[in-house]
């Protein structure tokens, strides 16, 4: 049996929008609507959608950066939400993030140096007197030399930028990483480095990532296991191998389709193309949050909300939201738009 | 500059002083606005007037010599009499330490509470950011000068009183530039990272978003030192500020005025005073603006 790290359950992160006289609320944006998962130690687990659907607040929302609105985010068996400001700040050393803009993510007015320093003074990680050894042998396991740590963000780029944002979070020894979008604002070869880098040190470091990304085949490269994020809902959670094989959802099919051929001769893959745009988070769409724009939508998606279930051919683990998996796997069900 | 950096990080063992690192970059890119360093070097020569100038004035500010009340510029008295028979020169010199020190003086002290609270409404928002900023509303809602006028009056009317009622007038605009920025700078992600990393508040505040914030500052305060004087000046000149026999320019021309048509010297060196510092201010804050552009940084 593989241990919990990480249970989140019913979480829901509704921001408020103020608007009229005084500021009263309005309204909300249901930007994570009762999501509820695991992560095991050791493993990644990526979350996907498309921008807008959730999956960097789901993030934020477990670090407490944005106060969840509801749920329940237990990490080790501790119930994180319950915890008061001193003593979120002592367990904070044990999950660290990586932000997707290295530029933005480094405070200009520090060097490497302080950026790394500071970390460890804060959480206390490492004693005084060591932690200079700490910051060269930090900076060596993520690939930068001794003789960059007086520099200043600006005088790296961003692939390096990126490798001190994961230096600074691995400073305080952290058990769970969040990446939120880490790789999505490098070129493309950097983005190989940083992986290969990330999947070096979880390695090394027995870690367990939460993998937040919109690009496929970075996912494919990294997870263990894929989360589908759709409008703030999970819409699709399997093992990597399952989802990119045996999608159940409409809605990972067509994510899936999107991504491009490397062979153009290749066959059996066919482009769904999703009419409309992602609605509005603010009034979701009743019932299948998908149903405006699935080509399989009936009646019952428009009332029903389908729960995350399992049928006979999918492997165990995969779960999906979607009134008719089988009937649309035995062709029954054909599209009604 | 970056070449340099890496002899130096190269060749010394402990880790040079980043602080003079910062510095000598901010030197260099002021050196090249040519303005920026004429005010600079104006003001650096002003501050050593106000300093050293004292000890070698001709003749003390005070002393009145009757006999040659409204004598015109002279090599005995090299920008003339006032009504009294003080020498103007003298004045002058000995008023520029008065005016440095009231420039100075009222824009650290509203500097001080002006960022404060702004970095405060900014940080926290919501309640603490609307009381705040409604409050530096009302002060707003003043012309400057008037605010000045009314805190004075109140207070009385004193050297040290001007330099109140100006920080005070100065503390919004402080307050409110600061703001931006700090609510720009808090949504930032290296915010985010040293919240995740436990940081406290003020930690926060002090180390992350202050250091980040002060560029635009340095740049308001030269030019509110600008202001500053020239509103001290006026109050002065309207009786408010410094008391005879001060040697304040503000007084002086106050004092100039009833012989403008037949000793206009007697206005126009404290008035060419004014003006001089006042522009040198000016010139330095709007070169430091180019030079403290984080976008013209390499």
């Amino acid at each position: 049996m593989r241990k919990e790290l990480l249970k989140v359950s019913n979480l829901k992160q509704y921001f408020p929008i103020k608007g009229g006289f005084l500021g009263r609320t309005v309204n909300h944006v249901k930007a994570v609507d009762d999501v509820t998962f695991t992560v095991y130690e050791g493993e990644t687990v990526s979350i996907v959608g498309e921008s807008g659907c959730g999956k960097s607040t789901t993030g934020r929302s477990i670090l407490r950066l944005d106060e969840p609105t509801d749920g329940k985010v237990e990490f080790d068996g501790e119930d994180l939400l319950s915890f008061n400001k001193k003593e979120m700040r002592e367990n904070r050393k044990r999950m660290q993030v990586i932000f997707q803009d290295p530029f933005a993510s480094l405070n200009p007015r520090q060097t490497v140096r302080q950026i790394l320093d500071e970390a460890m003074e804060i959480q206390d990680a490492v004693p005084r007197d060591q932690r200079d050894e700490k910051i060269i042998e930090l900076m060596d396991t993520v690939g930068l030399g001794k003789h960059q740590a007086d520099r200043y963000p600006h005088e790296f780029s961003g692939g390096q930028r990126q490798r001190v944002g994961i230096a600074r979070a691995l400073s305080v020894n952290p058990e769970l990483i969040i990446c939120d979008e880490a790789v999505s604002a490098l070129d493309v070869s950097i983005q190989a480095q940083v992986i290969n880098l990330l999947k070096k040190l979880q390695k090394d470091y027995n870690l367990t990532y939460l993998f937040i990304a919109h690009d496929l085949g970075v996912v494919r490269h990294i997870s263990d296991r894929v989360i589908v994020m759709y409008l703030g809902k999970f819409v699709e959670i399997a093992d990597k191998k399952s989802l990119f094989t045996n999608p159940q959802h409409p809605y990972t099919k067509a994510l899936l389709s999107a991504i491009p051929k490397t062979n153009p001769d290749e066959v059996g893959k066919e482009r769904i193309i999703l009419k409309g745009d992602v609605p509005s988070p603010i009034d979701p769409p009743t019932g299948c949050r998908f149903h405006t724009r699935c080509p399989f939508a009936t009646e019952k998606c428009v009332n029903e909300v389908p729960e995350l279930r399992q049928t006979e051919n999918m492997a165990e683990g995969h779960v999906s939201a979607c009134h008719y998996m089988e009937e649309i796997a035995s062709g029954e069900h054909q599209p009604t738009r | 500059m970056s070449e340099k950096k890496t002899d130096n990080s190269m060749t010394l063992e402990k880790p040079p002083n980043l602080r003079v690192q910062s510095w000598k970059n901010f030197f260099s890119k002021l050196k090249k606005n040519k303005a920026a360093l004429a005010g600079g070097i104006l003001i650096i020569l002003f501050i050593i007037v106000a300093i050293v100038g004292p000890f070698f004035t001709p003749y003390d500010p005070n002393k009145q010599i009757i006999t040659e009340k409204l004598n015109g510029p002279s090599l005995d008295h090299w920008f003339g009499t006032d009504h009294l028979g003080r020498d103007i020169f003298s004045r002058v010199i000995h008023g520029m330490k008065l005016t440095l020190y009231i420039g100075f003086f009222s824009v650290i002290l509203g500097a001080t509470v002006g960022v404060l609270l702004g970095i405060l409404a900014g940080y926290y928002g919501k309640r603490t950011d609307a009381i705040i900023m409604r409050s530096m509303d009302v002060l707003l809602a003043f012309p400057g000068i008037l605010l000045a006028l009314a805190i004075v009056s109140v207070l009385g009317a004193s050297l040290n009183n001007v330099i109140i009622a100006v920080a005070i007038f100065s503390v919004p605009v402080f307050a409110r530039i600061v703001r931006g920025s700090t609510m720009a700078v808090k949504n930032l992600e290296y915010i985010d990272a040293v919240k995740v990393l436990g940081a406290s508040d003020a930690r926060i505040i002090f180390k992350h978003v202050l250091p980040n914030v002060t560029s635009p500052l340095i740049v308001q305060a030269s030019l509110n030192i600008a202001t500053a004087i020239l509103a001290a000046s006026g109050l002065s000149f309207l009786g408010l500020g410094a008391q005879p026999p001060t040697p304040e320019w503000g007084a002086m021309l106050s004092d100039g005025r009833n012989y403008l048509f037949n000793a206009p010297h007697v206005a126009f060196f404290p008035g060419i005073a004014i003006v001089v510092v006042v522009l040198a201010f000016n010139i330095l804050g709007d070169g430091l603006r180019d030079a403290l552009d984080p976008k013209m940084k390499l």
